[in-house]
């Protein structure tokens, strides 16, 4: 499988992308923001980081390069987009995703161990994956995800909500909903389920010796997904 | 233009027979710009005028040293062609006056001093220190700084993964913000700044120059008074994504054989980059001011040399080279400028709009910079404390316990490091709250090793021994994660020179750290003075803080300090004699703050040093953790919080006084775990290198129990010491 890993100035997770990716078997390919056209892929993935250093608002520059236009074309082609963190913010400053992330509720930069409980597993992203409460890694500074009442409840009647904020046994409350995102929310698809957007960090959780290794259960179970 | 009289010389911080000198030496008057020149040159930030002398004592060669002091950082070898460039640098004057961008840019000019060398940075740690948690600055700085810290790093994507926060009300007029930052290079690639050849075209890349940060360095070599809010324009704003871009673009030409010599404008910006390449490679240097690119209109030749604009480089390119390198920066959307050559003149020559407007022979800025010997005095060994231990009867050592682990000092610092990204780059074993950071050698088995302290009551009450001390902190920190220790940085936080009581504690901790550093092979390579923390002739207690390295040849046996294990032996390794001069026991609980710092014994704290690191090579204890502030009690209590378990500590035999054993604070010891069946066998090691211990106890879960003294839950004692950073700073 092919994936391709952009990187926009100022991206800085987009080495750790492309370890996971390359680790798990996927043949990864790193692009330019600049470039005009993306090679042949089965997965893009927009790293974390802070895309033309997040000036204006976190991802809404890195939604006007010149590289998103075939990022846009190949998810509306049915092609598979993942978004982590800065790229879930370009993804919806795009409009691929839906409503937006704002700075966190307490206003600090977080970066922990989280829980987060799979929503949906009637897409390519989760379908089969053998946890349904995964332990992932979060670090940011604007993850609160906040969208309108009709937005939600659009979200809710599509299945499109991908993962929740809970703790080790699944429950979604306050007290474990790092950053004040609406209904815990994590991640999100869009309304074809071929788009995922979410905070936490798969690609820091690929072995024993790092933060853990539910990120090896994600990257795995999307590759076999994908053959 | 203005005319220089001596009264403008001392408003740039110069002194008078500094002044007289200068015109000594140029056989003229200076005009206004090469008057910035010598005040930036000649102050105490970038002459080392006060230090130098006493700076010649450390210890800095070793069989791993490939750079010692004296480059922008120093290197390390690490094997198979991997080397660590690493240095400390204090951004103490500007965080006190602006704390986010102080700290941010303390941050972002040490990466910089880092992958100048041609170094990928890839660990950042910090040494912050605050005043009194009841001052009311002390709240708002903390919150600051903490956030310009995480702010720029974070944004780079350099996990920070060590630091170390205290509380004490000596700094409640000057704040100390200490930045770290590790690289790695192949050492067949490394870069100086040592510029080479004539006629090389000299290039300014990075951001525009813009007016701020001038007089920065002056203003760090001075003391405080009422009127320090005006000095805030002299802090720099810093640009962390710019600096991102800048190191990708730099690391991207150092791929080939373009560069000759780079150095980054930090303090005193243009002005001391250019003089330190060309004195270092004895050359001149003539730059064209009006090809520099500017964030403002009409600078002045003045405010371009002295602006400390951030992310910023110079670099001498080869002939040639020009195009190529252009066109990385223009891929980045950095400035990019041809802006002089080096000439064999000797001198710097600044031209603007066609003009000549300054002319100084190089060795007047470097080599003839004043040095001086300033008068000091000795610290004597205070007497030891006569403790009337009837009063203990009425203590209680459960209570005493719960103080001890929520004194600001001791508690944890989880609000500080949440905010800091402690994962980017993907190779972090050890995280925040250990004994040391790790982070692996991306792609290989190695992992190294990063541990920032400092003990500044130790080193008020005794410069010598603190001195001594920190350094062999730094040294057990590293062994308890694992890592063969390796080198130190040092960043030397002191009040006013011109004191002798300041300048004594200086040459005294020096000789303290050059002493310890030479007995343990522990070298210094790189570092950083910092000089007038004093605030309306409050000085701070003397800080120097050691940043130590080390190695671990294979990441899978780093072992950290949680307890892992029920039923598991815990052994106190070295011996125990219950010092609680300067302890926290003392301060806290008895209100005693005289008597000396517990005494170092270098034979003993390498030789037990030596001793965890082969238990550990052997695979014969699973945790690991160095005795230091609070004593045995809190370090446990530590180990069982992490590993949430519990602890049946034994009825020890000859125990003389528990409050002594427990909370004192005897150096070079260390606890650690040893699986039912490795006992016999680290019990034969302890004993074959005549090292002393104490069998402490077996754990068990979650409770603590010491006979009738302790019987308390973990979670008690997690809740005590977790709670009070965050209690503080929300309320």
């Amino acid at each position: 499988m092919k994936s391709s890993v952009i990187i926009f100035p100022g991206s800085n997770c987009d080495r750790d992308m492309d370890v996971a990716l390359t680790k798990f078997g996927f043949k990864n390919t790193m692009v330019w923001h600049n470039d005009q056209s993306m090679p042949k892929s089965d997965l893009i993935v927009l790293p974390g980081g802070f895309s033309y250093g997040d000036y204006l608002r976190c991802g809404s520059i890195a939604s006007k390069s010149k590289i998103i236009k075939s990022v846009i074309d190949f998810a509306h082609s049915g092609g598979l987009v993942l978004g982590i963190c800065n790229g879930f913010q370009i993804l919806t400053e795009t409009g691929l995703l839906t409503g937006i992330l704002q700075q966190n509720k307490y206003l600090n930069f977080i970066c922990k161990n989280v829980f987060v409980k799979v929503k949906d597993k009637k897409n390519k992203f989760f379908k089969n994956i053998k946890k349904d409460i995964l332990e992932l890694h979060i670090a940011h500074n604007e993850g609160n995800f906040f969208c309108t009442d009709d937005e939600l409840k659009n979200l809710e009647d599509n299945n499109q909500i991908a993962a929740t904020y809970c703790n080790s046994e699944g429950l979604e409350n306050d007290e474990n909903n790092p950053n004040g995102a609406i209904k815990n929310i994590a991640g999100i698809f869009n309304k074809n389920k071929n788009v995922l957007g979410m905070m936490p960090h798969p690609e820091r959780m690929i072995d024993k010796y790092l933060s853990g290794e539910d990120g090896s259960l994600f990257f795995e179970n999307l590759l076999g997904n994908m053959k | 233009m203005t005319q220089v009289t001596e009264q403008i010389a001392i408003e740039h911080g110069l002194k008078k027979d500094e002044f007289s000198k200068i015109c000594k030496l140029l056989k003229r008057t200076p005009n206004i710009t090469e008057l910035a020149i010598f005040s930036a040159m000649w102050n105490e930030h970038c002459s080392y005028k006060s230090s130098r002398k006493h700076l010649k004592k450390l210890h800095t060669k070793g069989k791993q040293v490939i750079q010692g002091p004296g480059e922008n950082a120093g290197v390390i070898d690490i094997g198979d062609d991997d080397a660590i460039v690493f240095k400390i640098e204090s951004h103490n004057h500007p965080s006190f006056i602006e704390p986010y961008q102080g700290a941010a840019t303390g941050v972002g000019g040490i990466m910089r001093d880092v992958f100048t060398m041609g170094a990928r940075p890839i660990a950042n740690l910090n040494s912050i220190h605050f005043g009194s948690p009841q001052h009311k600055k002390t709240k708002n700085l903390l919150r600051g700084v903490v956030k310009g810290i995480g702010g720029y790093g974070n944004c780079i994507g350099v996990p920070t993964i060590a630091g170390q926060t205290s509380f004490d009300e000596s700094y409640n007029g000057n704040i100390l913000v200490n930045a770290m930052t590790l690289g790695l290079v192949n050492k067949n690639k490394i870069f100086y700044s040592k510029a080479a050849g004539l006629n090389k075209p000299v290039i300014y890349v990075g951001s525009k120059t813009g007016r701020d940060g001038i007089h920065g360095a002056s203003m760090a070599s001075a003391t405080f008074d009422d009127k320090i809010e005006e000095k805030k324009p002299t802090v720099q704003v810093g640009d962390p994504f710019t600096e991102k871009l800048l190191l990708e673009a730099c690391l991207e030409l150092m791929a080939d054989n373009s560069i000759i010599a780079i150095q980054d404008m930090g303090a005193a910006g243009l002005t001391s980059s250019s003089v330190e390449m060309a004195s270092k490679g004895n050359l001149g240097i003539e730059l064209d001011l009006s090809k520099v690119p500017c964030r403002e209109q009409k600078m002045s030749p003045y405010e371009i040399m002295l602006s400390e604009s951030q992310e910023r480089m110079l670099i001498v390119l080869e002939n040639g080279k020009e195009n190529h390198a252009k066109k990385i920066f223009d891929k980045w959307n950095l400035d990019f400028a041809v802006i002089g050559k080096t000439t064999n003149t000797k001198k710097i020559e600044l031209i603007f709009e066609n003009n000549k407007v300054a002319e100084i022979p190089i060795n007047l800025l470097a080599e003839n910079a004043p040095v001086y010997e300033r008068k000091w005095k000795k610290t004597k060994l205070p007497q030891k404390l006569r403790l009337n231990k009837d009063n203990f009867k009425s203590l209680n050592l459960s209570d005493c316990l719960k103080k001890i682990l929520s004194n600001p000092n001791i508690s944890e610092k989880k609000w500080i490091w949440d905010q800091y990204d402690h994962t980017v780059m993907g190779d972090t074993i050890q995280k925040p709250g250990g004994d040391a950071g790790v982070v692996r050698v991306h792609g290989t088995k190695k992992a190294v090793a990063a541990s920032v302290d400092s003990s500044a009551s130790y080193c008020f009450s005794h410069p010598l021994t603190g001195g001594k001390q920190v350094v062999c902190e730094s040294w057990r920190n590293l062994i308890s994660v694992g890592a063969k220790p390796i080198a130190i940085t040092n960043c030397l936080n002191f009040g006013n020179p011109e004191k002798e009581k300041n300048m004594g504690e200086f040459v005294e901790c020096v000789e303290g750290i050059a002493e310890a550093s030479k007995f343990l092979d522990f070298p210094v390579v790189s570092g950083n003075v910092s000089f007038y923390n004093e605030t309306k002739d409050i000085g701070i207690k003397p800080t120097p803080a050691i940043g130590g390295v080390g190695l671990i040849k294979d990441y899978k046996n780093m072992i950290s300090m949680d307890f892992k294990k029920i039923e598991n032996s815990i052994f106190v390794v070295g011996k125990t004699e219950g010092h609680l001069g300067q302890s926290i026991f003392a301060k806290d609980i008895l209100n005693e703050k005289k008597g000396p710092p517990p005494s170092i014994n270098l034979f003993n704290e390498r030789n037990i040093g030596e001793t965890i690191l082969a238990l550990i090579d052997k695979k014969l204890i699973v945790s690991c953790h160095d005795v230091s502030l609070g004593g045995i009690l809190p370090a446990i209590s530590k180990m069982c919080i992490l590993g949430n378990k519990g602890i049946k500590i034994n009825n020890l035999k000859g125990l003389t006084n528990k409050y002594e054993y427990f909370f004192g604070e005897d150096q070079a010891r260390y606890i650690v775990e040893i699986p039912k069946d490795n006992v016999q066998k680290v019990i034969e090691i302890l004993n074959n290198n005549s090292v002393h211990y104490d069998n402490l106890g077996v754990i068990q879960e979650n409770q603590m129990n010491f006979n009738d003294d302790i019987n308390l839950p973990i979670e008690e004692l997690a809740n005590t010491h977790k709670y009070w950073l965050k209690e503080y700073m929300n309320n």
